[in-house]
């Protein structure tokens, strides 16, 4: 657990660097945990080229999501929308500095990427909606 | 005598960590540790017993049968039911609350009825009455819960109005500890022409219950939760209404005769008792009910708001806590809170660390947390099990967290 909470992380959760949103934004993405209700949604400014030229994420969460949803959006920025599709949980992992994590805390970890893989892919909601 | 001490018979209880840490196990909301007996009753029965019911001719298999048959009877004298019929083994409480709502619902219910819940039920008691509702297009409507936890009686009254068919309600809930008044709710349901199903998932661990005096139409309940193993539940119903209801699950137990075409159905329980049953779990439930039996409802009900009561007076010196629900007053051993400077699920991970078991997230009740505002809780539940030092504990832990966030 210690290992989790490394410096890293708690200083990513408590001064986020792209914590906000873009208004206008080119593409605006947005997904939840539904273990425990997270909520994340990630802002992109994109170039005729299809380069991110500016990021942002919003929403409310734990250390871990919100950590890895500032490293994420930071790694992103200056990259091209084709190269961000290629981005895998390793790469998550490796922002964070983290080797291993549960299976319900990788959830958390990997939601910045859910939300931005989700998006660029335009995966539906696996939801069904009943009044 | 108003703290059991009963630390002993449970075995997972005794496990430490790498520091040391015994196990300090504060999620019995979600399921209960269980006791040495429970364990060996289950054990007993595969090594001894081991046959399927309600066939064999051989010894062992009448001595399942029996063993099995004997437990419904404990569970009627349990909850004080007027007969064993009434006792229908399920796979847990969900099941049972489904097996209302597809049997019983789906008979009854007509275009436009109102089904009555509250906005504290566990998604047990409200994604059944969904599914019937976009099935037969039916009304839902809740009971709101007030700031303080307590459900409005008030609002209540009004919402009887409507005539509803069905109000269905826990009779705690799993994440504010509330404990409706479910004996004059359910005389008001009546009053007003409705059934009332009671979910006692938190309730029966907890409390002594008299079923017949409380005059729930169907009363639901999980084994797990009350010491006894998971893949057992138990759905009490009135005999009359058990007996105009279809079955649910089809297949062998539930038949009395079957021809290429049709089948005549068992008899109640029975006729909802498709397929082979949790027997081993069944004997086990029954093992469970004999030892709070043994150390009395009414001690366990005394132990539990002692501790409740300490817990909560404990929390409320942390910095930045906040109690949801009722902070006083008659109330269950569940306590969810939030604290202003980490997310539930960090404080849930570095109590771990502690080797301090709680539980982070909505508790299977979403729409509660939407009702007060906030993603998610931590929730501390205690049993019989759980001291004042497990208390201690979670106050040390949550300042660990303190120092890590604040």
């Amino acid at each position: 657990m210690d290992d989790i909470y490394r410096e890293i992380i708690l200083e990513h959760y408590k001064n986020p660097s792209y914590k906000g949103e873009l208004n206008p934004a080119d593409m605006s993405f947005e997904d939840e945990n539904p273990l425990c209700g997270d909520h994340l949604r990630i802002d992109l400014r994109v170039d005729e080229a299809g380069t991110v030229t500016d990021a942002r994420f919003s929403g409310h969460g734990c250390a871990i999501s919100q950590a890895s949803a500032d490293l994420v959006v930071e790694s992103i920025i200056g990259k091209n929308v084709e190269e961000l599709k290629k981005m895998t949980k390793e790469d998550v992992l490796d922002l964070l500095g983290i080797e291993e994590l549960g299976p319900v805390r990788l959830k958390c970890a990997l939601l910045s990427l859910k939300v931005l893989k989700g998006g660029l892919y335009g995966v539906p909601e696996g939801h069904s909606e009943f009044e | 005598m108003t703290q059991l001490n009963v630390l002993e018979d449970f075995p997972i209880l005794k496990q430490t960590d790498k520091n040391g840490n015994r196990l300090c196990y504060l999620d019995s909301a979600a399921t209960s540790q269980k006791p040495e007996p429970v364990l060996r009753a289950m054990d007993d029965y595969y090594h001894t017993i081991n046959a399927n019911i309600h066939r064999g001719i051989y010894h062992i298999a009448e001595e399942a049968t029996a063993a099995h048959e004997n437990v419904r009877e404990k569970v009627r004298a349990f909850i004080n039911a007027g007969a064993a019929s009434e006792i229908v083994f399920t796979r847990n409480a969900t099941e049972s609350i489904n097996l209302v709502a597809y049997s019983w619902g789906r008979q009854t219910l007509q275009k436009g009825d109102v089904v009555l819940l509250t906005e504290m039920e566990h998604h047990a008691n409200l994604i059944p009455w969904q599914l019937l509702a976009a099935e037969k297009e039916l009304r839902l409507e809740f009971i709101p819960v007030k700031e303080d936890g307590q459900l409005d009686l008030e609002a209540y009254a009004g919402l009887l109005d409507m005539r509803p068919k069905l109000v269905s309600i826990s009779g705690m809930s799993n994440v504010l500890g509330t404990i409706p008044p479910t004996k004059q709710m359910a005389a008001d349901a009546h009053q007003a022409g409705a059934l009332f199903l009671l979910d006692g998932a938190q309730m029966v661990p907890h409390q002594k219950v008299d079923i017949r005096d409380i005059d729930a139409d169907f009363f639901a309940f999980s084994s797990h939760k009350m010491l006894g193993p998971t893949g057992i539940g138990v759905l009490y119903g009135k005999q009359a209404l058990l007996e105009a209801m279809p079955p649910f699950f089809g297949g062998g137990e539930m038949i009395k005769k079957v021809y290429l075409r049709s089948f005549i159905a068992n008899d109640v329980p029975w006729k909802f008792e498709a397929g082979t049953p949790a027997i081993a779990e069944a004997i086990g439930l029954g093992a469970a009910i004999d030892y709070l039996n043994a150390i009395g409802m009414d001690h366990v009900s005394a132990h539990e708001e002692n501790l409740t009561e300490y817990a909560i007076r404990s929390l409320l010196t942390a910095p930045g806590l906040k109690i949801l629900g009722p902070l006083n007053g008659k109330r269950g051993s569940a306590v969810s809170f939030t604290v202003d400077y980490a997310h539930p699920h960090d404080v849930a991970q570095i109590l771990d660390s502690e080797n301090i078991c709680v539980r982070a997230g909505h508790h299977c009740a979403m729409p509660l947390h939407d009702r007060f505002a906030i993603p998610a809780t931590t929730r501390a539940s205690f049993y019989i099990y759980n001291t004042r030092d497990d208390v201690d504990r979670l106050l040390t832990g949550l300042e660990k967290v303190h120092r890590l966030f604040g």
